[in-house]
């Protein structure tokens, strides 16, 4: 139903990194034969990233534990919802982390639902370069980050790792509701313009 | 169905980061339903999500691993097939709703305009409803406070800045100011987030105003 995302998907030549891969190799192991010593590693590398997220996103020290102990479970239930042409294991863990964070921290319902939603996304005959370009494309991204103007790195921050919604930006930095959200729409231009151009 | 109207990339930011009020992202999830562009966008905006996510400091777990969960019979559990959309209900819309624009029970505003109140878990921050408008009714002109998104479920309606069809968004902020007109035949059947709470009140009390008065 959903075509092929169209968005820069940089083909790049160069090989597999052990280091981003494996990540998603473990997520498969445990998709595929429920190998605890993969979670383990998992939990490892992720459980002390996703308690520090729900930490900026407003929880104290425990109920950011239990948040992260709480995703990385949800990782173990739903591995066998995971496929490598979904993405990468960062960017899977991350939406469930975010969602978690919503229906917990916010006592929210959690409308865009993903990461479920990457299954329509996803195109069938996705190869393990895919995976390697959204590496690639994750790192560009952090690229265009390191050059935003300050002004708009910290509406894009507050959105993303603090979880503020426009007017919350706004009365924390006392702007105007309008200027939040220009601020926003030119640090996507930027980002955009960044990441396509090294295509 | 062709859709000309989409939620501003700063929208689109604040959904994949989780941070919408639940009212915008109720909006946001039945455009997604109907709007691959918007889908694909979401993914890019996501990315960014992923790459600050990826730069966090990490904090140290005061606990290892959970134990007692990891029995390999757990690792399976298949969610449920999402509903999909039917009479002209976006599915994610369905579970709050029902699956049937003609069976929601409207309370009259005004004639020829009805609303339906969706109750929310948060509603500290932003409300959610449906509007229906009367074939060619047009509503005040009216101003917002805060954000405003709409978007078309049934028929379509008018303002200055163009024609809203079915799975159009209108992304409104503060200063923008408009006069919808539903269409002169078929209506049109909205879904609206707001936070200028007051504002629309104040819309309401001038649409009800001069029928009140008389």
């Amino acid at each position: 139903m959903i075509p092929q995302l169209e968005i820069a998907r940089p083909r790049s030549r160069s090989r597999i990194t052990p280091g981003s891969i494996s990540m998603a190799d473990f997520l498969q192991r445990i998709a595929e034969r429920g190998d605890v010593e993969a979670f383990r590693k998992l939990f490892q590398s992720y459980g002390p990233r996703v308690k520090s997220y729900m930490m900026r996103q407003g929880a104290d020290a425990n109920t950011a534990e239990e948040l992260a102990q709480e995703t990385m479970l949800t990782v173990w239930r739903k591995a066998s919802l995971y496929s490598v042409e979904k993405g990468s294991a960062t960017t899977w863990i991350y939406t469930i982390a975010r969602n978690l964070r919503i229906d917990r921290l916010r006592k929210e319902m959690t409308w865009v639902a993903l990461p479920e939603g990457h299954d329509q996304q996803a195109s069938s005959d996705a190869l393990p370069d895919d995976v390697l370009s959204e590496q690639e494309r994750k790192k560009r991204v952090q690229a265009a980050l390191a050059v935003l103007p300050p002004d708009q790195l910290e509406v894009v921050s507050l959105s993303y790792i603090e979880g503020l919604s426009h007017s919350e930006i706004a009365e924390r930095l006392g702007l105007p509701l309008g200027t939040v959200k220009s601020r926003m729409r030119l640090a996507y231009q930027k980002i955009r313009e960044l990441v396509e151009d090294l295509k | 169905m062709k859709i000309t109207h989409h939620p501003h990339p700063e929208s689109l930011m604040s959904c994949s980061a989780g941070s919408m009020p639940e009212a915008f992202a109720a909006i946001m999830s039945s455009h997604m339903t109907m709007c691959p562009q918007c889908q694909a966008d979401l993914a890019f905006m996501e990315s960014i999500g992923v790459a600050m996510f990826d730069k966090i400091p990490s904090a140290s777990l005061a606990q290892d691993a959970p134990v007692m969960a990891l029995r390999a019979g757990e690792a399976a559990d298949r969610d449920a097939e999402p509903a999909k959309a039917r009479g002209g209900v976006p599915a994610p819309l369905i579970p709050v709703v029902g699956s049937d624009l003609s069976t929601i029970k409207w309370k009259r505003l005004t004639p020829g305009v009805s609303q339906h109140v969706i109750a929310l878990a948060n509603e500290r921050r932003g409300d959610l409803r449906l509007i229906k408008v009367a074939p060619g009714q047009a509503l005040p002109e009216h101003g917002h406070t805060g954000s405003e998104l709409t978007l078309v479920l049934q028929g379509s309606y008018r303002d200055k800045t163009g024609h809203y069809r079915v799975g159009d968004v209108a992304d409104m902020t503060g200063d923008a100011s408009h006069q919808p007109i539903a269409d002169p035949i078929e209506g049109c059947i909205c879904l609206i987030a707001t936070e200028g709470r007051l504002k629309f009140k104040s819309l309401m009390a001038r649409m009800v105003q001069p029928f009140a008065g008389i």
